[in-house]
């Protein structure tokens, strides 16, 4: 049997004005297992403390129930007061007699009726609330981030800043992401090479940074602190340690028909290749589907020219399983490809190209080295055409409905630019909205307009047509309503971002949620930005939502900020209100693993021992690091195996009779 | 809301006054509850609140339970779709409720009588009028006769 007491407290006259406090306190006394009732002024300051402390020791209290305001404000103070003095936190109730009592109700007499019950209803919980103990777990010390762009980069830099190791794992050959592949940026016109390729090489320089390129994440399973995670790196044909990254065989390599994904195709590489100049590692892959080695079993040039015999055929996929205490989500994006707009003919004409296309363009170390060419004839474009929102803030299957954020800003650069090098360029920009709520943005695009003429028409383009080797664009003037025919040598469609296609499997894999256009979702909105939802797993750069690089370089850091955080304690303590399976009951149906939004359920087979009789069985066993305590999964089972502690059915029955009586 | 009617001397015929069992999810309706209270908007005080972790917490046995005992109402309030705290926990809630609630119409629990409702933290107002509406609707309907165990009638 439990020893309860009960102090009722009047908050000033808050609960004082409208309960009657000492008739709570009266009517509490011949409740089960009550042996004490009192009440006074401030339960929460110290003399309100020392008084539960000082009972707990005189009357030999088990449990505690404290009449006040709501558990919301004072619950966590109170559990230490009552652990002070001995007795374990989780044997403390609350009943909640400001907020939805004394606060709401006019009538004293009726305040007093209900603070009565509330705190019955606490009594009658607590005679079967039992010591509950946060359990503890290790943190390893150690982060894996999940894709290299300038995200991930940033990240990885400030952990192993804070002197924590960090593991990058990156898909592509090199790490750098987008930002390798654009030219300049906006709103400061720097070239984004000369800022990032520093970045790359501190991350590559790094002794508590590990880059696995050309790498995947295949499997994850643990928690937050203690993350397991199997790493795949494919094979590049080509011995890292060995290869000084000279590019010789890439001179000889007789198979150099292949779209050039680095420069979106725009020109060819060979089958074996470094994507660009500044790549780290510097070591080149073979793209198996064009060596002819793979392909004919000949050849085998490359590796006749390596001079330090880095060429490897028969290289393996290779599995590494790895311990992480934290893991950041960098994923990022990739711009739409404009396959299903047939009105732009951005599959038949080739001189209707995306933005990043026209990055590349632009670009000194570009096809074109630099100098805009029309791809279709490699003549100088007079006319040029930009098209905003390609595939943003529409309505239909083929749109998403979010705004892209970054475009309004990078057509205004791209606008700039050409005007600025070929003054004899003839830019229209259509937008449907310009959008530039930015540091320095708006007087940016304000100069596209003012000082580099830009024609910028508020409109929707209907209809990209190829006459004669030019382009005709049809559209609307939404200001003037007028329709209109203009001739372009160039068409350049701002795509929307869109989240990599690998988000989704990601997700799966790590438990944390994506919303319903596939980026990554935060635990907070407001209050949480950087971290999913579930616990360990942070949020880093595109993956979340659209960003420029300001503001990935911003939410980059901040991630690191939390993980540091994490990876700075030493163990962690988890809510021991968690769900538990009762081995005698549960029959390993799995229903409940199917609810668990956090993958907390895991089935084991064990010994049991049914009135003495022993067999092994199958059943759910919660792993209370990971468990947060909802509860779904109580419900759910068939059997009434599965319980909550510190919400048990027991527990919840009671109050619900204590109330209705 | 309080209804006054002219009080009978037949204490059998006392005005009715539904005993009502709210479960609140921690997370945003049993803050939006104390918003309600810290803002002083008032609802009938027979509205008794129980906090769980989440509205996926409410196994339907407690709410059967609390029918057996003698509430005239029981409402479930958690967070809105897509707001819970455990991501997904309100959607269970949301379908287990549907079905609970039209087996328990079959059995003569009208419809009214049971309710789920998503209130947030910042919902303090929304609380209180949800409360003050429902206990209406419970005053309408007249005491729960139906589901009462009745080895505890006196
Ligand atoms: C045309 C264009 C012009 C732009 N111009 C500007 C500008 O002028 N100024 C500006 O501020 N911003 C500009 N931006 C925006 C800028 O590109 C982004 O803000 C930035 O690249 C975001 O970085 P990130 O690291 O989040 O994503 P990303 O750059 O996309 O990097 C993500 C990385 O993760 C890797 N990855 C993805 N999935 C996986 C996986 N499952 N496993 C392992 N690795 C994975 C990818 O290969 C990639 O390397 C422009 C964007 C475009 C499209
Ligand atoms: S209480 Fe919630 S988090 Fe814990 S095991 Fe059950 S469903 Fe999963
Ligand atoms: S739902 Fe219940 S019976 Fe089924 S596996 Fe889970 S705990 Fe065991
Ligand atoms: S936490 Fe409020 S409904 Fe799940």
């Amino acid at each position: 049997m439990q020893k309860i007491g009960v102090f009722v407290c009047w908050c000033g006259s808050n609960i004082a004005a409208t309960v009657d406090v000492a008739a709570v306190a009266e009517a509490v006394k011949g409740e089960p297992g009550v042996v004490f009732a009192t009440d006074y002024q401030y339960m929460c300051s110290e003399g309100g403390q020392s008084l539960i402390k000082e009972t707990i020791k005189e009357q030999g209290l088990t449990g505690v129930v404290i009449c006040s305001c709501s558990p919301r404000m004072h619950e966590a103070t109170f559990r230490k007061t009552v652990e002070a003095a001995g007795i374990n936190p989780y044997m403390l109730e609350i009943a909640n007699i400001r907020e939805q009592c004394s606060w709401i109700h006019k009538n004293k007499e009726e305040g007093t009726e209900k603070a009565i019950i509330l705190a019955k209803a606490a009594v009658a919980k607590l005679n079967l609330n039992t010591p509950l103990i946060a359990g503890e777990s290790r943190v390893v010390k150690r982060a894996l981030v999940i894709g290299g762009g300038i995200a991930g980069i940033q990240t990885a830099l400030d952990i192993a800043e804070a002197g924590y190791e960090v593991d990058i794992v990156e898909k592509q050959p090199t790490i750098g992401g987008k930002m390798t592949q654009i030219d300049k940026t906006f709103p400061t016109l720097d070239c984004a090479a000369c800022i990032l390729t520093p970045k790359m090489v501190d991350a590559a320089q790094s002794e508590k940074i590990n880059i696995y390129s050309y790498s995947e994440v295949e499997k994850v399973s643990g928690f937050v602190g203690n993350f397991s995670v199997t790493i795949k790196k494919k094979p590049r044909y080509v011995n890292s340690d060995l290869c000084t990254g000279c590019g010789a065989c890439m001179e000889k390599c007789p198979s150099k028909k292949t779209p050039n994904e680095f420069n979106m195709g725009l020109d060819n590489r060979t089958a074996i290749y470094i994507p660009f100049a500044q790549a780290i590692p510097k070591v080149p892959v073979i793209d198996t589907a064009a060596c002819l080695h793979f392909k004919t079993g000949k050849c085998g040039i490359c590796q006749k020219t390596c001079s330090a015999n880095a060429i490897d055929f028969d290289q393996k996929e290779e599995l590494i399983t790895k311990e992480y205490g934290a893991i950041v989500v960098a994923t990022g994006f990739n711009p739409l490809k404009p396959t299903k707009f047939d009105e732009y003919q951005y599959n038949q004409c080739a001189d209707v190209v995306t933005s990043l296309e026209f990055e590349r363009l632009m670009n000194a170390a570009g096809p074109t080295k630099g100098v805009l060419l029309r791809p279709s004839d490699q003549s100088h474009p007079k006319k040029i055409v930009f098209v905003q929102c390609v595939g943003s803030r529409g309505q239909s299957c083929r749109d998403h409905s979010y705004c892209s954020k970054i475009c309004c800003m990078y057509t205004a650069k791209h606008a700039m630019l050409v005007r600025d090098k070929y003054p004899d360029t003839d830019v229209t920009v259509f937008y449907i909205d310009v959008r530039t709520p930015g540091k320095n943005f708006d007087e940016f695009y304000r100069r596209a307009v003012e000082e580099y003429g830009v024609h910028y028409i508020k409109g929707m383009v209907g209809k990209v047509e190829q006459v004669d080797g030019s382009l005709k664009v049809q559209a609307s003037d939404l200001l003037s309503n007028d329709q209109m025919v203009l001739d372009a040598d160039m068409v350049v469609l701002a795509t929307a971002v869109e989240p990599d296609p690998t988000a989704k499997s990601l997700a799966t894999m790590l438990t944390a949620s994506i919303d319903t256009n596939n980026f990554f979702t935060e635990a907070h909105p407001k209050l949480r930005p950087v971290e999913s939802p579930t616990a360990g797993v942070y949020l880093s750069g595109v993956c979340q939502g659209p960003k420029d690089i300001p503001e990935t370089v911003a939410q980059g850091s901040a991630c690191a900020a939390k993980v540091i955080g994490l990876l700075a304690k030493d163990k962690l303590l988890s809510n021991p209100c968690v769900a538990h399976s009762d081995e005698l009951l549960c029959n390993g149906c799995s229903t409940c693993a199917n609810v668990c939004a956090y993958g907390a359920i895991d089935y084991v087979d064990k010994e049991v021992n049914d009135h003495g009789k022993r067999e092994v069985r199958h059943i759910a066993v919660v792993n209370e690091a990971v468990c947060q305590g909802c509860g779904a999964c109580t419900v759910t089972c068939p059997s009434g195996a599965m319980d909550l502690k510190g919400f048990a059915n027991r527990q919840i029955m009671a109050e619900v009779d204590a109330i209705c009586k | 809301m309080q209804v006054n009617e002219t009080n009978t001397v037949n204490t059998e015929e006392k005005e009715f006054t539904p005993l009502i069992v709210a479960f609140c999810c921690n997370w945003c309706s049993y803050a939006g509850a104390d918003l309600a209270g810290s803002s002083r908007l008032s609802y009938p005080a027979n509205v008794k609140i129980i906090r769980v972790p989440c509205s996926c917490r409410v196994n339907p046995l407690f709410i059967l339970r609390a029918f057996q005992r003698g509430a005239d109402g029981v409402i479930l309030c958690g967070c809105h779709p897509g707001d819970c705290h455990y991501s997904t926990g309100n959607y269970y809630a949301r379908r287990r409720m549907t079905l609970l609630f039209s087996m328990l119409d079959y059995l003569g629990i009208e419809k009214g009588r049971t309710r789920v409702e998503w209130v947030s933290a910042a919902e303090g107002a929304k609380f209180s009028a949800t409360m003050n509406d429902f206990a209406a609707t419970i005053h309408k309907l007249g005491p729960n006769r139906k589901l009462r165990d009745l080895r505890c009638e006196k």
